[in-house]
């Protein structure tokens, strides 16, 4: 566990955590608002933005990857509300709609266009390419404290931790009104708290996450970690700010031993290769959920009290 | 309609009334549920608005609180916009409106009436917790403060909602059905709540559908049917002509009985 966990395995891990919790972070609210589905719809969007994108110009520049891919996630957010409200459909229908005719239309893009001979493929986009992170210039554990080194760090880790940080301040700062537009939209209004500009920032905020965890760990983790951690965290708890710190610890566990799992747990089952870190964290965190399901002390709520 | 008993009464100053409309109209998509509203709360009154199921009871109370557009008409509260008097408002929606699943427990629903207050960082201090249990005493849930709200029954819920709106302290109070599907402790400790505000100067405007007890909890009546039928003290406005009017013609004598 020397020079070549610090290389190989250190970054990709907290690449995989700090994505996983930017994405659990405001799929807690996401969860409570019945708008869980919205990770799965982003990340699928994401596709034709980053084609789009690839296509104006010609190169795969990350950062015109990216907004290419924002300028998508934030389409399919007003679409959806726009066929939620045109269409008069529930917010289910509305968003499996949009997303997958956006992603169809992405995948159209990818194959008449010619980019789907570069890296952006489709196979690419669902799993990412967790173990392809790593970190060259770094010798051993000190070149954790090697300004030199770690300035080669994959950039994605600057990224993920930017996003992490700014999900962890939208929540903290406006933790009132996000939990009086949750629970109660006619009060939030009523007493001036902006709901709706909450939401708001709050799908944007989640459409960013997507996006920067999708290109740098693919679509399966953030449509997991949205959803996934969140509903552990609500079986085991009744209280909200119990259950946001859980789902942020259940979404870094799982994606530390996802990781380590997929990396090392065939070599000790004695196989040969490793297998796909995404796949495994998602793994993980659905098996984590499972026994929630099963243990957890919240399986039966709106058990009757007797009156005072 | 009748000035004989409401003479004294237009008197009042509008702006110092706690809720003045003139000719409200509101609805969605620009089709009005209510029309040509006019109301009146007098201050330190308990005020019901009556009506059919549709009559745009509920659309009327959000329409003061601009939580359904206004289409056209005025509403002064306290003699100023809603926005700038919205201190002085409190709120207690439908049952129905909230999603009862959501992790918090009841103390966290009787500090959410502080949310202004605290601001959005402000720490919760313990004169500020004493505020909310003191909310939550008045209305007999106290002993419930640490429940998850989920688990409460329906009229449990809807004295914490009630609680939340004493917290706020606020000078008017709009309730809309609150005694919708309740248990009889549950109606008769929100009607004791209400007479208190009462009695503290404060006014309270409820969307009520229960003809048989409007004389009983009320000092005046708003009668509605998409439009206002009639308004005043609930003695003189609940009389059988105004009721066949509100109703449509379709209740029975025995409903009229009822009413007195």
């Amino acid at each position: 566990m020397g020079a070549e966990f610090v290389q190989l395995s250190l970054p990709p891990i907290m690449i995989g955590i700090c994505a996983a919790v930017a994405c659990a972070l405001p799929g807690n609210f996401l969860l409570l608002r019945r708008q869980a589905l919205l990770g799965d719809a982003v990340s699928h969007v994401v596709l034709p933005g980053m084609v789009v994108a690839f296509l104006l110009t010609g190169a795969l520049a990350p950062i015109a990857m990216m907004l290419g891919a924002l300028v998508a996630a934030l389409l399919a957010v007003v679409l959806i509300e726009a066929v939620r409200r045109w269409g008069n459909v529930e917010p289910g229908a509305a968003m499996g709609t949009v997303f997958t005719t956006l992603f169809a239309v992405g995948v159209l893009l990818l194959e008449t266009t010619g980019a789907s001979g570069v890296h952006l493929d489709v196979e690419h986009a669902l799993m990412g390419n967790l173990e392809s992170l790593i970190w060259f210039a770094a010798s051993d554990w000190g070149s954790l404290l090697d300004p030199a080194a770690l300035a080669g760090l994959p950039p994605e880790l600057g990224r993920l931790a930017l996003v992490l940080v700014a999900a962890v301040l939208y929540i903290a700062v406006l933790r009132r009104p996000l939990v009086a537009a949750t629970f109660d939209e006619g009060f939030a209004r009523a007493t001036g708290q902006r709901p709706a500009a909450v939401g708001l920032g709050l799908v944007a905020l989640a459409a960013a996450a997507a996006v920067t965890a999708f290109e740098a760990v693919g679509a399966i983790i953030v449509i997991a970690m949205f959803v996934v951690p969140p509903a552990t965290a609500r079986l085991l708890t009744d209280r909200l700010w119990t259950q946001v710190w859980l789902s942020a610890g259940l979404a870094a566990l799982s994606a530390a031993l996802g990781y380590i799992l997929a990396g090392y747990g065939p070599l000790w089952l004695g196989g040969e290769h490793s297998v796909s870190a995404a796949g495994m964290i998602a793994v993980v965190s659905g098996l984590g959920l499972a026994l929630a399901a099963r243990l957890g002390p919240r399986r039966h709520r709106r058990e009757a009290l007797p009156l005072p | 309609m009748n000035a004989l008993g409401r003479f004294p009464e237009t008197l009042i100053p509008l702006d110092e009334s706690p809720l003045a409309v003139h000719g409200l109209s509101a609805g969605y998509g620009g089709k009005p549920a209510v029309m040509d509203v006019d109301m009146t709360v007098i201050p330190g009154t308990l005020m019901a608005i009556v009506g059919p199921n549709g009559a745009g009871k509920s659309t009327l109370l959000k329409a003061v609180l601009g939580l359904v557009p206004r289409l056209a008409g005025e509403v002064a509260v306290f003699g100023e916009p809603f926005a700038r008097a919205r201190h002085r408002v409190a709120y207690v929606p439908q049952r129905a409106s909230v999603d009862w699943d959501f992790p918090v427990r009841v103390i966290d629903v009787a500090l959410m009436g502080l949310h202004r207050e605290l601001g959005l960082l402000g720490r919760i201090r313990p004169h500020h917790r004493a505020r909310a249990e003191a909310a939550l005493e008045r209305t007999g849930t106290l002993e419930l403060a640490d429940r998850q709200i989920g688990q409460l029954s329906g009229g449990q819920q809807q004295r914490v909602f009630l609680a939340r709106a004493l917290a706020q302290g606020a000078d008017l109070v709009l309730l809309d059905e609150p005694f919708a599907g309740v248990d009889a402790a549950t109606e008769a400790a929100i009607v004791r709540v209400l007479k208190s505000l009462r009695t503290e100067g404060r006014s309270v405007v409820c969307v009520h559908h229960d003809l048989g007890t409007v004389a009983e909890y009320f000092d005046r009546v708003l009668l509605l049917n998409r439009r206002p039928i009639d308004e005043g003290p609930t003695d003189l406005v609940l009389t059988d002509r105004n009721l066949q009017a509100t109703y449509g013609g379709r209740l029975s004598a025995r409903h009229l009985a009822l009413v007195r």
